[in-house]
């Protein structure tokens, strides 16, 4: 495909892709940080598993920033197995036999629900940067009338790493009553000036696109690859971790045997970024990129309590496991700490492990033994306390 | 299916009592002072043993710290509450009395500060248990008199340029240090070698004959 074109999975209607689809804020607009009322807003969202009768095994995934509601099953945009399709299925951690699990598509996403690739209704054309910017909160508070709407009282437990690490914490801060366990997965209380950094490099790539017109790219019918493949790639080496870097491609050339002297891939780390990039533009909205990094650089819970990150969990009643990964340089374990610490100080009940992996940032995406035994544990002593079974 | 695929709560029932595994005879002794159905905070609590004793047989709300990843893998996989962490740092941020046991098991040796993590103890803690080896146990001091040698006894195992123990003291230097830190001892237990409780008519004997000694502790009013 030539720069510019438009992606033909993207130009895909929303109501093509499969899976659930609800329209909320009929009666409650959704009151966004920015001050905006939106409503009504759709969400697409996923569910694995049967709800049990007494609804109590519900476990809302939340994903991250260019994640989406196809956890596991292979994917309808590009074909393939969903993002965390090592954790989520018959008899693993995540176990479709014996929980409901319930993945929703971020405001502000690309994949069905409401985000600046949306109809205004309004103007007919798409939002563009007339969307109004979101937050964190926003997304969750989207994800709570979701739950409303299923009719479940208490989740059985909320998880997510990354971005859907943040969601998580807000949940548990915003409502604890309605979280019986939280796990959140390689993430931060707040996002740090490196990673703000990482975004607005992500950012201006996009912006500076010909192709992206001030975000009007859809009126034009073209696509700002080239920026949002920028975008991908540099995102892309801030999950991986210089050692899976280093055993994954070294300084091996790409189906050449001597240096080109030129500017063709002659690395195969060259060659593996790129098509990253290609291939992250034929599933996701240059738009919704920048408005997703941008909710999580707002992202600052303790700064929504008085600066101090323990208010946020005052009296919390929810059972928290926090899990952080040896070679996370983006979410490092000082990072999640921070989090234990603040749940410490309320004398909140907290597990906390940080796990032996070379993978980066990534690791919470893959099936590492000391993750998934821990993570299944934390899972069986909750529900052994709670009773909780699937009929 | 893997073993570790199993999932607890929908087994059969529980396994019968006799089968649990044996506490450790120390802990059983430290699991004596809890109260039934109090919090507690186990500080180095290994692979849970005594926090899983706690909760199964005495309704106690447990939470622990353990500087090993292995042993918190342990205990989260086996559903217990307990963190990645370390005596000498991460004590600060608890609040004032967050616990009715703060417990220190065979730990206030091994920690950069002992004097900083007592303090610590009894803050957090309504009450504090600290058990550790006796540095003043007869065999300690003869090897020492004799040979001139770094002691190793059963629990003092390790040479000492690996061991982790780096901090030893006396049950008497210990007992200085909680008058100086207006810290009261509530009970004290003296084990001899077998580890078996040992009446010592006198703080001199004790020091003496006791290989381990385990301390219920509060501040002073």
């Amino acid at each position: 495909m030539t720069k510019g074109e438009i992606s033909p999975a993207l130009e895909a209607e929303n109501h093509d892709l499969p899976g659930h689809r609800v329209e909320l804020g009929h009666d409650e607009p959704l009151q966004l940080d920015c001050g905006v009322e939106l409503g009504p807003f759709t969400v697409a969202y996923q569910t694995y598993g049967a709800l049990n009768a007494d609804r109590s095994n519900a476990i809302l995934v939340c994903h991250a920033l260019t994640g989406d509601q196809f956890m596991t099953g292979e994917h309808p945009v590009t074909g393939k197995p969903g993002w965390w399709q090592q954790l989520v299925g018959p008899g693993l951690v995540l176990d479709t036999d014996r929980f409901f699990l319930i993945c929703s598509n971020v405001v502000g996403g690309c994949l069905g629900t409401t985000g600046p690739k949306s109809i205004n209704p309004e103007t007919g054309q798409p939002w563009g940067l007339d969307f109004p910017v979101i937050t964190i909160g926003d997304m969750v508070r989207a994800q709570r009338q979701l739950i409303d709407h299923l009719k479940i009282d208490k989740l059985f437990c909320v998880i997510g790493g990354s971005m859907g690490g943040m969601q998580v914490l807000e949940w548990a801060s915003s409502y604890p009553e309605r979280v019986y366990a939280a796990v959140p997965l390689a993430t931060a209380a707040r996002h740090t000036a490196q990673n703000i950094a990482f975004h607005e490099v992500g950012r201006q790539a996009i912006m500076a696109d010909p192709d992206w017109h001030g975000g009007k790219y859809h009126e034009f019918g073209k696509t700002p690859r080239a920026g949002l493949s920028v975008a991908r790639m540099t995102a892309h080496i801030t999950y991986l971790s210089e050692p899976a870097l280093h055993r994954k491609f070294g300084r091996r050339l790409q189906d050449r045997k001597k240096l080109t002297y030129g500017f063709d891939a002659d690395f195969q780390v060259e060659s593996y970024l790129r098509h990253q990039g290609y291939s992250f533009v034929e599933r996701f909205d240059a738009n919704s990129y920048l408005y997703i990094t941008r909710a999580m650089d707002y992202f600052d819970l303790a700064s929504e309590h008085d600066g101090v990150l323990a208010n946020a969990f005052k009296d919390t009643p929810v059972r928290f496991c926090i899990i952080s990964f040896t070679s996370d340089w983006l979410f490092p374990t000082s990072e999640n700490r921070d989090v234990v610490h603040a749940l410490n100080a309320v004398a909140a009940d907290v597990s906390f492990v940080e796990i032996e992996s070379d993978a980066g940032h990534d690791a919470f995406l893959l099936d590492e033994p000391d993750f998934r035994n821990t993570l299944r544990g934390f899972l069986n002593g909750c529900a052994e306390r709670l009773g909780v079974f699937v009929e | 299916m893997s073993p570790d695929q199993g999932f607890p709560a929908n087994a059969s029932a529980a396994p019968d009592a006799s089968e649990q595994p044996k506490l450790r005879a120390d802990l059983l002794l430290i699991s004596d002072m809890v109260e039934k159905a109090s919090r507690v905070l186990d500080i180095g609590c290994e692979d849970g043993a005594l926090l899983e004793y706690l909760g199964r047989e005495k309704q106690v709300t447990g939470r622990g710290i353990e500087l090993s990843q292995a042993g918190v893998n342990a205990c989260v996989a086996r559903g217990l509450s307990v963190i990645q962490g370390d005596a000498d740092t991460d004590l600060v941020n608890y609040p004032d009395d967050a616990f009715d046991y703060a417990v220190l098991s065979q730990t206030l040796q091994a920690v950069r500060a002992p004097h900083l993590v007592l303090q610590q103890l009894a803050r957090i803690g309504q009450r504090a248990i600290v058990s550790f080896p006796n540095f003043g146990y007869w065999k300690v001091r003869r090897r020492l008199l004799l040979r001139g040698r770094m002691p190793v006894t059963k629990v003092l195992p390790d040479q000492w340029y690996e061991t982790p123990n780096i901090h030893l003291c006396t049950i008497r230097d210990f007992l200085i240090l909680c008058e100086e830190l207006n810290i009261e001892v509530e009970k004290s237990l003296i084990l001899d070698e077998s580890g078996r409780v040992t009446m010592a008519r006198s703080l001199w004997l004790a020091n003496l004959v006791g290989q381990q000694a385990i301390f219920l502790l509060r501040r002073k009013a």
